[in-house]
């Protein structure tokens, strides 16, 4: 069956203006069209078509987000109305070891989780965009997990998996390694889950598959008749044609890995333990907001949150300048 | 492929010409092994947690932690039968169902409002648009945290805490702006001249979309339709914030509800009721599993 078309690469470009209209006003005169950019019945079909999503975006996200601006700066606790508190929320946030330290295990499982994540996608796609026999079956076990990963069920798996004296224990030591258990040791809680999400790499691999198909066979033709070796081919043609990619999987990997949620709490059985080693953003905003209905507190951090994500995301636009290589400029 | 290079008896032997071609092959026989060598053990790797599980649920508890080996010495489905009987005086069925009808609905309602809003953003040009899907694409950036209370607020002071609206509501909505992205970006790739032709022979916006771009969106419809029951079948925050009553619980909520109660040593039940609850999402991916990448490929849609 078809594909998707392969020319459309992710590239929200501008809509094409709709250039027929204004061609039809000049060659049908007769029609006596009034001389507007927007016919009245494209703008009333427009917004007709769009109303599903203009709604939701009003009543579920840009809606919402005012609220919870407001709620953020509140003591609010679902039952009674809430009760102004100015800027104590925020003050209070930062002296609450607890939001420290899921600010902390967030970081850190963002800051080691992506990277090392990016990392074996980007190996395993390199391996398979060789060309050999069973490419796509492989492409397609190696996805596979990326689809389960946050799922309930392989977070009980990996919580049975990783228990101690469980089967990732036994294994080790045959290894002669002794790591003191994962699920209920604080220093490898963390580990364990980064290891759950590297596990998914499947979707950013192969996302750096396609576009590495993409990447011009003479580039590589042309460097060997200059005698570039293989690790010269990677960082002269491989790494900056595939940076774009690069760029789309970074921004979307670390915006995904700050709102883990469901694996940390089915490990921790909600608690974000040990010791808080699993104390996620998501999960300890969780906790607060709708187990302590502190639903202003749990607002403040969620601002606090976006102010972060929006942040990194504008710092990564910045600075992709200056490593993102686009070809379509040249041309 | 051997015997048609293999080299040929005649009299004018090229034998440095041969002797490199051996070579050559030879090299690329080595690279295939090695190649096959390295994609065979990250196969083992990867496969290795889905077959831990699988397995396991069909050894005696005593087996799952204490015994290295893969596979059971004993065979048992006891856990089948154990994970099957229900929870609570709620019957595993009753999961099963509730599941496969939130994610039937959610199929049915980002396929309606999301297949009209691509169609708008392909194809009409209205005052505003551009700004509007401008915005859609930067809800793709913005972490979902910052709505979920005054969303759960909002459905509360509705009287909605309970029901599935909340839950589907997005769905039919078109909150999920990877899929209208998709779609648009697949209509783009649809001739004009199709419109065009239609307006020729009086079709308006609504014949337009309904009679020549949706047949045509067939594979974006679909690959999104695999996506939204696959996310929709896994969600676990979603029914965990709004839904109380275990008769209206998913499988996701109901396999952790099953972790909380059955005995810590319980391990073989609730490693059978993982496998039943990822069961659905496993058959879609051997199904679908060319749409699901082609969708990942081209868009660079999540797992």
């Amino acid at each position: 069956m078809a594909s998707i078309d392969p020319g459309v690469v992710a590239t929200p470009g501008q809509p094409v203006p709709a250039q027929h209209l204004q061609r039809n006003d000049a060659e049908t005169p007769l029609l006596n069209r009034p001389k507007r950019k927007y016919s009245r019945s494209d703008t009333r079909a427009g917004y007709a078509f769009l109303s599903p999503w203009i709604i939701g975006f009003v009543g579920l996200t840009a809606f919402p987000m005012l609220a919870s601006l407001y709620l953020a700066f509140t003591d609010y606790n679902l039952f009674t109305a809430p009760q102004w508190v100015g800027l104590d929320n925020f003050v209070d946030l930062f002296n609450d070891p607890r939001f420290i330290q899921s600010a902390q295990v967030t970081a850190g499982y963002v800051l080691l989780g992506t990277p090392i994540k990016l990392a074996s996608a980007l190996a395993v796609a390199m391996l398979l965009n060789m060309k050999h026999r069973g490419q796509g079956a492989y492409r397609s076990i190696f996805y596979a997990p990326s689809l389960i990963g946050a799922s309930v069920s392989i977070a009980i798996v990996w919580k049975v998996m990783f228990t101690d004296d469980g089967i990732v224990d036994r294994i080790q030591r045959v290894f002669g390694i002794d790591l003191g258990g994962w699920v209920g040791n604080p220093a490898m809680s963390l580990p364990m889950l980064i290891l759950l999400g590297v596990w998914g790499f499947g979707a950013p691999m192969v996302i750096f598959l396609a576009g590495l198909k993409q990447i011009p066979a003479e580039l590589y033709e042309a460097a060997e008749c200059d005698g570039a070796g293989p690790v010269r081919k990677f960082f002269a043609i491989t790494v900056p044609m595939l940076s774009p990619v690069v760029f789309f999987n970074l921004l979307l990997e670390t915006i995904a890995a700050f709102q883990v949620f469901s694996s940390a709490y089915i490990i921790s059985g909600g608690t974000g333990g040990p010791a808080g080693s699993t104390m996620f953003y998501t999960l300890y905003l969780y906790l607060r907001g709708f187990q302590d209905f502190r639903m202003g507190y749990a607002s403040a951090m969620a601002w606090v949150l976006v102010i972060v994500v929006a942040l990194i995301t504008a710092l990564m636009f910045r600075t992709s300048k200056g490593w993102v290589h686009y070809t379509g400029d040249e041309r | 492929m051997t015997t048609l290079t293999a080299p040929s008896p005649t009299p004018q032997v090229d034998h440095a010409a041969v002797a490199r071609r051996a070579a050559a092959k030879n090299r690329r026989r080595v690279k295939s092994v090695l190649f096959h060598t390295v994609a065979v053990v990250a196969t083992v790797v990867v496969l290795y947690p889905a077959a831990w599980m699988l397995f396991a649920s069909m050894k005696p508890n005593s087996d799952i932690i204490g015994n290295v080996q893969l596979l059971p010495d004993v065979w048992t489905m006891e856990h089948y039968v154990s994970a099957l009987s229900g929870i609570g005086g709620v019957s595993f069925w009753t999961f099963f169902g509730n599941s496969l009808l939130l994610a039937s609905l959610s199929v049915v309602g980002t396929v309606l409002s999301s297949t009209v809003a691509a169609y708008a953003f392909a194809r009409i040009s209205f005052p505003g648009r551009n700004v509007m899907f401008a915005i859609m694409i930067g809800t793709l950036l913005l972490p979902f945290h910052v709505t979920i209370i005054p969303q759960y607020i909002l459905f509360n002071n509705l009287g909605m805490v309970n029901t599935y609206i909340p839950l589907l509501a997005p769905k039919f909505l078109a909150a999920e702006a990877f899929f209208i992205f998709l779609m648009v970006q697949f209509i783009r790739g649809i001739p004009r001249s199709l419109d065009e032709a239609a307006r020729i022979d009086g079709c308006g916006h609504g014949r337009t979309f309904w009679r020549i771009i949706l047949p045509l969106m067939r594979p974006a419809i679909v690959t999104s339709s695999i996506f939204t029951f696959i996310w929709s079948w896994n969600d676990f925050l979603g029914p965990l914030l709004y839904l109380k009553d275990p008769s209206l619980y998913t499988m996701p909520i109901a396999l952790r509800q099953y972790v909380d109660q059955t005995s810590v040593s319980d391990y073989g039940a609730q490693m059978a009721m993982a496998v039943l609850a990822l069961l659905p999402v496993m058959i879609f991916f051997v199904v679908f599993q060319r749409f699901l990448i082609n969708g990942v490929a081209t868009q660079g849609l999540k797992g």
